[in-house]
C-alpha cells in the first residue's frame, strides 16, 4: 500500500502531522504565558485587596480643649481621655470609662501634642481635631471584625459597638487617607504604624549598594573582558565569581556580620552596613551581565578604534562602554531589584530591630521593606494583615517606580549612540 | 659568468628603480615569521613595498596576506597568542622595536577594513575622531576644515554634505566605507592598510572605492589585500603573492599577471588553484 505513495504524497501525508504539532506546540506556549499572567493577576489582586483598607484610617472628630495643666504634665492622652467623656456623659462607671478611651489610639495625644508644638498658642483654646481611632474600631469600620458574631468572639463589645454608632450618626467617625502610614515609622500600635522608617531604611540601603556595586562591578568587569590577560589567574576569578553568584545571600549575611560589625566595628542595624552586605551579593550578578554586555559589542568596533590609533583606554571609553552600558544597567537593575527584595542577610547585621524612629543618615539604626514585612506578617493584630499587605504594595511600586527609572536612562544611552 | 651579469643586471635595476621614484621604500619586511599560538602563520616573509603605489597582496584564504597586513600596524598586538619574528621596518625604522609606541605607528599607519565598521556615532564625529583624539585640530573650525577635506578626498562630500549630524551606521555600505576611508585619512597617515576593502560591496560600490584608491595613491602609500585577481590588476602597481604562509613571488603587477614566475602563482592567477 505504501509501497504505491509517491515521493510527495509521502510528503504530504507528513505534512498534516507536523502542521498539527507545530500548533500544538504553539499553543502549550500561549497556555504558559495564560497560566504565569494569571497568577501574577491573582497575586497583585490579593496583595491589592488586602492592602488596599491599609490607606484609610479611622479618625474621630473631637473637641480638645488644650489644659495647661495636662500640657504642662506633658499627659496629652488625658486630654483625649476628657473630650471623649465630654462627648458621651452619659458613661459614668470606672470600666466603661474605661472602654470609652480605649476607642482612641493610644497615639492621639501625639496628635496634640505636634499640634501645640507648631503653635504654641495654642494652650486654653478649644478645638475641634481629627484623632486617630484605635486598631479595633478601625478593624470594624472596615468590616474586619463581624457585627454579627455574637459578642465573646469579638474584640470590640456591644457598648463599644453602640457608641461607635452614634459617632458615626454625628459624623464624628470617618475612613479618612492614612497619611501616617506614608510617612511615620514603625508602631506596635497598628494604626500608628507607618512604612516610611523602613522605605528609608531601603533608600539608604540601596543607595550604599549601588555606589559601591555598580562602580566595582563595572570597573571588574572591563579589567576582566578588556585588559586582563586569559591565564590561569584569570581563570580562577572568573569560576569564583560565577560560584558567588550561587551563594545563598544568608551567607553574605554572615560574612558581614563577622567582618563589618565584628572586626571593623561597624554600628550594627545601619543600613551602612546593609548595603555593604548587599552590595557583596549583587556583585557577581553585575560583574556578569557587563561582562556579557562587553563581549556583545562587535570587535570589529574595537579594531576600528586601535586602527585609528585610540590607545586601550580610549577605546573602552570612548566605543565600548557606551555600547555596553544598556546591558550594563540592565544587570544593574536585575541586581538592586534583589537587593530591594532581600531580607536574609539583612537579618544577620541586626537591621530586623524594631525601629520607630525614622533614620537621618547611612549610620542610623534602620530596618528595611522585607525585613518590615516580615516584621508585620509576624505581628498578632489583626490590622497588621492590611498593613503588610500595603507595605508589600509599597515594596512593589518601588521596584517598579526603580525598575521605569533605569528603562528611560537606558532608552537614552541608546539613543545617544 | 653569466650569473654574475644576471646579478649584477638586477641590481642595477634596483638602484634605477629607487631612483626613478627619488625614494626609498616605505615598507620593508625582513625574515617575518608569525606565530598564533604553536601555529606559524607566515614563514620568512621578506617584500618591500614602494612610496605612493598600490601594492596588492593576493593569494588563496588561509595564506597568511591578512596576518602580514595586520602585522603593519602591529593590530596582531591585542590578538592572544600572536608572536612576530622579523623585522617590519616603516621608513627605516624597526616598528617591532622595544620603545615604539603603537598608538604613534597607527596614527602614521592607518587601516581599512573588510567590513565597513564606522562608529555609531554621526559621520562628521566618525571623521573627527582620530583628528580629536591625536590632538590635530587646534579649533573647531580646523576640526570642520579636517573633516570637510577628508570626505571630499574620500569622495563621500556630495552625498553627505547636508547630513553630517546622522548616524555614520545609517548610510549605504559602499558609503560606509568611504567613511572609514575619510576616517583613516583625516590623521593624514603616511601608509593606509586595507584588508579586502570592497569584499562586502557591490560592483558599484566597489568601483568608486577603485577609483578612490588610484586618487589616493598621489599623497598615500597603500597596501591592500583582495580576493579578486581583477580588482589587483586594476587598480595595483605591485603585487605580492601568498600561499600558505610564504611569500612565493611578488613584482610589478603586470609581471606577476603576464609572465608569473612560479608555477603556484601562475596556478592561482590563471584560476586553477585558490
Amino acid at each position: 500500500m505504501s509501497d504505491t505513495l509517491t515521493h510527495s504524497e509521502r510528503i504530504e501525508a507528513g505534512l498534516t502531522k507536523r502542521y498539527r504539532a507545530e500548533k500544538r506546540f504553539r499553543l502549550y506556549g500561549i497556555a504558559a504565558i495564560a497560566v504565569a499572567m494569571a497568577f501574577l493577576v491573582i497575586m497583585l489582586a490579593a496583595i491589592g485587596i488586602r492592602g488596599i483598607g491599609a490607606f484609610q484610617q479611622t479618625e474621630v472628630a473631637l473637641t480638645v480643649v488644650f489644659d495647661e495643666t495636662h500640657i504642662k504634665d506633658n499627659n496629652w492622652q488625658a486630654i483625649v481621655k476628657e473630650s471623649m467623656r465630654k462627648k458621651f456623659p452619659e458613661v459614668t462607671s470606672r470600666s466603661d470609662k474605661r472602654l470609652l478611651t480605649q476607642l482612641m489610639s493610644s497615639g492621639a495625644g501625639f496628635n496634640l501634642q505636634n499640634m501645640y508644638r507648631a503653635d504654641p498658642s495654642l494652650v486654653g483654646e478649644t478645638r475641634t481635631v481629627w484623632l486617630t481611632a484605635s486598631d479595633d474600631v478601625d478593624m470594624l469600620m472596615k468590616g474586619a471584625i463581624d457585627r454579627a458574631s455574637p459578642q465573646s468572639e469579638r474584640r470590640v463589645s456591644d457598648k463599644e459597638i453602640v457608641w461607635i454608632d452614634s459617632l458615626i450618626a454625628d459624623g464624628a467617625l470617618e475612613l479618612k487617607f492614612n497619611t501616617h502610614f506614608f510617612t511615620g515609622g514603625d508602631s506596635r500600635e497598628p494604626e500608628l504604624a507607618g512604612i516610611f522608617g523602613a522605605f528609608m531604611g531601603s533608600i539608604f540601603s540601596l543607595a550604599v549598594c549601588f555606589l559601591l556595586s555598580f562602580p566595582l562591578g563595572v570597573m571588574t568587569a572591563i579589567y576582566l573582558e578588556e585588559f586582563a590577560p586569559k591565564n590561569r589567574w584569570t581563570d580562577v576569578i572568573e569560576v569564583n565569581i560565577n560560584n558567588l553568584a550561587a551563594v545563598p545571600s544568608i551567607v553574605f549575611g554572615l560574612l558581614g556580620l563577622a567582618v563589618f560589625l565584628n572586626f571593623f566595628m561597624l554600628p550594627r542595624s545601619a543600613p551602612l552596613v546593609g548595603g555593604m552586605v548587599l552590595a557583596l551579593m549583587t556583585l557577581p550578578t553585575i560583574i556578569i551581565a557587563s561582562r556579557a554586555a562587553l563581549r556583545a559589542v562587535p570587535p570589529s568596533i574595537r579594531e576600528a578604534a586601535w586602527g585609528m590609533g585610540a590607545s586601550s583606554v580610549q577605546t573602552v571609553l570612548h566605543h565600548v562602554l557606551p555600547l555596553a552600558m544598556p546591558g550594563m544597567l540592565t544587570g544593574t537593575i536585575i541586581g538592586m531589584a534583589q537587593a530591594l527584595g532581600e531580607s536574609a542577610p539583612l537579618l544577620m547585621i541586626g537591621m530586623v530591630a524594631f525601629i520607630v524612629d525614622i533614620p537621618g543618615s547611612f549610620t542610623d539604626p534602620a530596618t528595611a521593606l522585607p525585613v518590615q514585612i516580615f516584621l508585620w506578617a509576624d505581628s498578632p493584630e489583626r490590622a497588621f494583615t492590611e498593613r503588610t499587605a500595603a507595605a508589600i504594595i509599597v515594596l512593589l511600586v518601588f521596584l517598579v517606580t526603580m525598575n521605569l527609572i533605569a528603562v528611560v536612562l537606558r532608552k537614552k544611552f541608546e539613543r545617544r549612540w | 659568468m653569466e650569473l654574475a651579469i644576471h646579478t649584477d643586471v638586477s641590481a642595477n635595476a634596483r638602484v634605477n628603480a629607487q631612483g626613478l621614484n627619488s625614494k626609498p621604500h616605505k615598507v620593508t619586511a625582513e625574515g617575518v615569521n608569525v606565530f598564533y599560538g604553536n601555529k606559524q602563520a607566515l614563514n620568512q616573509v621578506n617584500l618591500d613595498i614602494p612610496s605612493n603605489m598600490v601594492t596588492a597582496l593576493i593569494g588563496p584564504s588561509g595564506c597568511g596576506k591578512s596576518t602580514f597586513l595586520r602585522c603593519l600596524n602591529r593590530m596582531n598586538d591585542v590578538v592572544d597568542g600572536c608572536r612576530v619574528e622579523g623585522e617590519i621596518c616603516l621608513d627605516g625604522e624597526n616598528i617591532y622595536a622595544r620603545g615604539v609606541d603603537v598608538v604613534h605607528l597607527r596614527a602614521r599607519v592607518g587601516m581599512v577594513f573588510q567590513k565597513p565598521n564606522p562608529f555609531p556615532k554621526s559621520i562628521y564625529d566618525n571623521v573627527a575622531y582620530g583628528p580629536r583624539i591625536h590632538g590635530l585640530a587646534k579649533s573647531r573650525t580646523d576640526m570642520d576644515e579636517i573633516v570637510m577635506t577628508s570626505l571630499e578626498k574620500a569622495g563621500l562630500l556630495d552625498e553627505v554634505r547636508d547630513r553630517l549630524d546622522a548616524p555614520g551606521t545609517g548610510l549605504s555600505g559602499g558609503q560606509q566605507q568611504r567613511l572609514c576611508i575619510a576616517r583613516a585619512i583625516a590623521v593624514e597617515p603616511e601608509v593606509i592598510l586595507m584588508d579586502e576593502p570592497c569584499s562586502a560591496l557591490d560592483p558599484i560600490a566597489t568601483a568608486k572605492i577603485e577609483e578612490l584608491i588610484d586618487e589616493l595613491k598621489e599623497n598615500y602609500t597603500i597596501i591592500m589585500v583582495t580576493h579578486s585577481m581583477q580588482q589587483a590588476a586594476r587598480v595595483s602597481q605591485k603585487t605580492a603573492f601568498f600561499h600558505l604562509g610564504e611569500l612565493v613571488e611578488q613584482g610589478d603587477t603586470t609581471d606577476i599577471f603576464t609572465k608569473p614566475v612560479d608555477e603556484r602563482t601562475k596556478a592561482y592567477v590563471t584560476g586553477r588553484i585558490g
